[in-house]
């Protein structure tokens, strides 16, 4: 039996050693959790949590991951639902962060802007 | 309504404690879970809940701070057994988990549809409290409701413990409606419906989704009465002692 200074502990008589490792299937199958701030924006991925299903998923999501500031809405999708990539083909990302003139941050348009203000100013 | 004549201020009193020291203890017993879970993610859920409880008894002590009585801490952690209105039901130990749950659940219940029938309440202080604690009782009961449909179905283990950890709550339950003695006060004054109203909401509530998952309500069950009366069980004040070791240490401590 496990003593303790928390009164709580020797209440509740516990007799296995809680360092055992847990055997296999003694978790619930995870749940995806995607949590949205304000209505009409996109859910984000926030994290996992263990359930048995999809209810308890929710119940489980509100207090994980919706417990501070502002939500709207939470969605809970099956981990075994989830279709990945293989990280042994992620060499097909790898000449992505070359690929500047995709990003619309590095197009030169401060000049432009500069130049409009420049215009406006002395129309004043 | 123009707050009061004084037999209105004693039934609200009387209906205030109740309300404050059942969320305060119900409260405090949950969170004797914190840490000893059955899971990561049900422990932290349980133990948030266990928290809402204390904030709404917080709020329900200094409502009677305003009616005259001793602020939210010292009436909360200064009283013997003796002085607290809460019922049996909150007092008994946590047992295992079913019982716990099966405590959630019918408690939740019955808390829920006495703020609901507070929203109207003349009492106006008291019903901006109803309406704003909705929303964390209504989750209270969406968790109670989930687990005990999940478990009731479950295999033959679940079942039965689900059954045993009712027919044990059943009588404690019953108990949460004891009669004050101001029920008329409160319906003629338009504070309060009173605990028969709210009884037999309850019992229609918590029959059909107990009946629908196959769970058999206990018959011929005497109330656990006494609670209301300050009359308790011996497990309330080991409770106490053990809820305000840390206030006692020092009373006047900030924190």
């Amino acid at each position: 039996m496990i003593k303790s200074l928390d009164p709580r502990i020797d209440r509740a008589k516990i007799n296995h050693d809680p360092i055992d490792p847990l055997k296999e299937l003694d978790q619930f199958p995870t749940f995806e959790v995607f949590h949205q701030t304000k209505r009409g924006q996109q859910h984000v991925h926030v994290g996992i949590v263990h359930a048995p299903n999809a209810d308890m998923a929710l119940l489980y999501a509100k207090e994980q991951y919706a417990r501070r500031g502002e939500t709207s809405n939470l969605w809970v999708v099956p981990s075994s639902e989830v279709t990945a990539t293989h990280y042994f083909d992620d060499d097909i990302f790898e000449t992505t962060p070359e690929k500047i003139h995709r990003d619309p941050a590095t197009y030169k348009v401060m000049d432009r802007i500069k130049a409009y203000k420049e215009r406006n100013k002395t129309k004043v | 309504m123009d707050f009061f004549n004084e037999a209105h201020v004693e039934a609200a009193k009387d209906l205030l404690y109740k309300m404050a020291d059942d969320q305060l203890i119900i409260g405090h017993r949950n969170s004797e879970w914190t840490g000893l879970g059955p899971i990561l993610e049900e422990d932290i859920a349980f133990s948030s809940m266990a928290q809402d409880k204390l904030g709404q008894s917080e709020h329900l002590y200094n409502l009677l701070h305003e009616l005259g009585e001793a602020d939210a801490d010292t009436v909360a952690f200064t009283r013997n057994a003796n002085q607290f209105h809460s019922c049996h039901f909150v007092e008994y130990p946590i047992g295992e988990y079913d019982f716990s749950l099966m405590r959630h659940f019918l408690f939740d219940m019955a808390e829920a549809i006495r703020f609901e029938m507070l929203v109207n309440s003349s009492y106006e202080n008291l019903a901006m409290i109803a309406r704003k604690f909705k929303g964390e009782i209504k989750y209270h009961t969406m968790h109670a409701n989930t687990w005990v449909k999940q478990l009731a179905q479950g295999n033959e283990e679940s079942k039965a413990r689900m059954q045993s950890a009712l027919n044990e709550c059943w009588p404690l339950a019953l108990g949460i409606f004891e009669p004050g003695k101001h029920e008329d006060v409160l319906k003629e004054a338009g504070i309060f419906e009173g605990e028969e109203a709210l009884q037999a909401q309850w019992l229609q509530e918590v029959t059909k989704l107990l009946t629908d998952c196959g769970l058999v309500i206990p018959e011929n069950v005497t109330p656990s009465y006494g609670g209301r009366k300050c009359e308790h069980t011996d497990h309330l004040q080991p409770l106490l002692d053990e809820m305000t070791e840390v206030y006692a240490i020092d009373p006047s401590a900030d924190w």
